[in-house]
């Protein structure tokens, strides 16, 4: 469970750890927990080959993770951004450029992701991708034929009390604006949005907020469909043996990019980019997504190193899929609070 | 209490100091501080934490008002509170009762522990074992599908009822255990008098009983209602989309949009009415008791 106490625990914990001396070998990684960077057998296989120690710390949202670089300068080495948060980061002086060509594999990042726009400000790098994908619908393969294409399955009345979404109000009005026909990133018509989903709850049997919820519901067949991040419906079909299947509506789809900065201040600027190299490699990646299951690496050759069926190769990989999807650009603290308090009121408002 | 105070009363306290100084040490350290600092932070457009240029405003209080959406979870988790208040008495007090007037010794003691037990394994367990009860294709779908001729649809998960459900169970230990102590405090000679004076086993429970162990239901029932009016967990799991109630709401501004000034100055608003109800409650209920 979140809860705010154990939350500012944690903070107060690292102010005080940061009072300490750092040990220079050390590389102090900051990111969500379970998320690749944390893998014993990856930190074991880094440790042995650059001699630089790991030291994980997690944060449960993006705005943890900000007051965690704000409050503790010089403590992390290596913090794991979404890109939509990359511009604030910088803006706030938080994180410091990075020497790509210290990084031997940045050369095989796809184009399009290392010059994207978010992690390049005045010709410099903040940020390296790593990895990207989607937030998308799944269904319960019990419950369908044949898989729909349109996002309007949702509103099926067929699945009346069996579609879930995520307990998430950015990601709940981005769906909406897709279901509407609208730019993600620059909403004209909000009003049509809060329709929309209005006319979604009554549909709904519950919100989600982890992986685990959405694979028990499936695996007790309490719901037929509802949104789902790819990686994850990848993880239960080929993990779980779950009958889920990944579904990128004809409408598109949103997706996220993630990226590893340098906080201002680091004390091993060397091991973070050693951290950093090793995680976009593909030997990394090929392993974290054939042991755990991965999103899709933003490095073209690991990708390329999977096998030719792999869900992130074949699914992920297919240039239809790249026309479709919309990436989620920077919003502001206002419109997160505005986006949260239109997401409560339906859901009180709508029964 | 009153009456003792006269010419020992002050080295009564200075006796006491040393027994008292940990608690109230304790309870400044942990308690009074942080609460202290929310207070203060409710006040506040921003975080000093979070690093950016902060100043002192009532903003935060104005959105309750401003925005009916509050008030409207307010009332539905006040709602809330006296529903499972109420359950807790149906539930509680009868056992209370038994155990502490019919049953003795060692049967005592075996149902005394079955009432306890919920305190010992943690909350979040306790909640995802109902969801494995409630819902459809369940534990109480399929016992009863197994027992009955004809075939039903039980499928109480992510609704309202399984929120009570939910915390009726977590908090009704509270009852049975204020309840249990005010009941086994009443002299069964008093019982046994108004029996032999011709009342009726209704009216001695009317009459003896209720009144003299109101302190322990009414002690039970702040106990249970504080809590429950302003529970996140429960709601959030067991409720579904019915599950967003004003403790959900305050757990968002902390954890989603990290707005800790406005999570803080709902709370207070949540404790500020919470003492006013109990305020205005408490001359009523003194009367009765």
């Amino acid at each position: 469970m979140r809860m705010p106490a154990l939350t500012a625990l944690l903070t107060a914990a690292a102010v005080l750890t940061s009072a300490f001396a750092v040990k220079a070998d050390e590389v102090h990684v900051l990111n969500w927990k379970g998320y690749g960077a944390d893998e014993p057998w990856a930190i074991e296989a880094f440790e042995k080959a650059t001699g630089h120690k790991v030291v994980n710390d997690f944060f449960n949202s993006e705005q943890e993770m900000l007051t965690k670089i704000r409050t503790n300068p010089g403590l992390y080495d290596v913090v794991m951004i979404n890109a939509a948060f990359n511009d604030q980061a910088m803006a706030e002086k938080l994180i410091q450029p990075i020497d790509v060509s210290k990084l031997a594999n940045y050369a095989d990042i796809s184009a399009d992701k290392a010059g994207s726009p978010m992690l390049n400000h005045d010709g410099k790098v903040y940020g390296v991708p790593w990895v990207w994908g989607l937030t998308a619908l799944a269904i319960n393969d019990k419950a369908f034929g044949t898989p729909p294409t349109s996002i309007a399955e949702m509103w099926n009345e067929a699945h009346k009390g069996r579609v879930v979404i995520r307990d998430d109000a950015v990601e709940a009005v981005q769906f909406g604006a897709i279901a509407t026909g609208q730019n993600i990133n620059d909403i004209k018509d909000m009003d049509s949005v809060k329709a929309k989903l209005a006319s979604l709850m009554p549909q709904i049997k519950t919100f989600w907020s982890s992986e685990n919820d959405w694979n028990q519901m499936v695996a007790s067949n309490q719901i037929d469909i509802g949104t789902y991040w790819s990686g994850s419906a990848d993880r239960a079909k080929t993990h779980f043996k779950l009958p889920v299947s990944l579904v990128i509506p004809q409408e598109g789809a949103v997706a996220w990019l993630d990226a590893f900065s340098i906080p201002v201040g680091s004390k091993n600027v060397a091991g973070a980019e050693a951290f950093i190299n090793y995680m976009i490699d593909p030997g990394f990646y090929v392993e974290w997504d054939t042991k755990v299951g991965a999103p899709v690496s933003a490095n073209t050759k690991a990708v390329a190193a999977l096998t030719e069926d792999a869900f992130n190769r074949k699914v992920m990989g297919d240039p239809a899929v790249a026309e479709r999807i919309q990436f989620q650009a920077p919003i502001t603290d206002a419109q997160r609070e505005a986006y949260l308090t239109l997401w409560q009121k339906l859901k009180v408002e709508v029964k | 209490m009153a009456g003792q105070v006269g010419p020992g009363s002050r080295s009564g306290l200075r006796s006491a100091a040393p027994l008292l100084l940990p608690a109230y040490l304790w309870l400044t350290v942990a308690i009074f501080l942080p609460l202290s600092a929310m207070v203060f932070f409710s006040f506040m457009t921003d975080l000093p934490l979070s690093g950016k240029p902060w100043s002192f405003t009532l903003g935060n209080y104005a959105t309750f008002f401003s925005q009916g959406l509050y008030a409207t979870l307010l009332l539905a988790s006040l709602r809330l509170g006296l529903e499972v208040t109420l359950w807790c008495v149906v539930i509680g007090y009868p056992a209370a009762y038994v155990l502490a007037k019919v049953l003795k010794g060692r049967s005592r003691e075996a149902i005394f522990l079955l009432v306890i037990l919920p305190f010992w394994s943690n909350g979040l367990v306790r909640i995802f074992s109902w969801a494995m009860v409630l819902r459809e294709g369940g534990i109480l779908d399929s016992v009863l599908n197994a027992v009955l001729p004809f075939r039903i649809s039980i499928d109480l998960m992510y609704s309202y009822p399984a929120v009570i459900i939910g915390l009726v169970h977590s908090y009704v230990p509270y009852m049975v255990l204020t309840c249990f102590l005010t009941i086994q405090a009443i002299d069964d000679s008093l019982i046994e008098a108004g029996r032999s004076l011709g009342a009726s086993r209704l009216q001695i429970l009317k009459r003896v009983i209720i009144p003299l162990s109101m302190p322990g239901l009414i002690a039970g029932s702040a106990l249970i209602f504080v809590p429950v009016v302003g529970s996140f967990m429960e709601p959030r799991i067991l409720g579904g989309r019915t599950g967003t109630f004003y403790g959900t709401v305050i757990e968002d501004q902390f954890v989603a949009v990290f707005n800790w000034p406005l999570g803080a100055a709902l709370s207070f608003i949540l404790l500020a009415v919470v003492l006013i109800i109990l305020a205005a409650v408490s001359p009523v209920l003194r009367r009765a008791a």
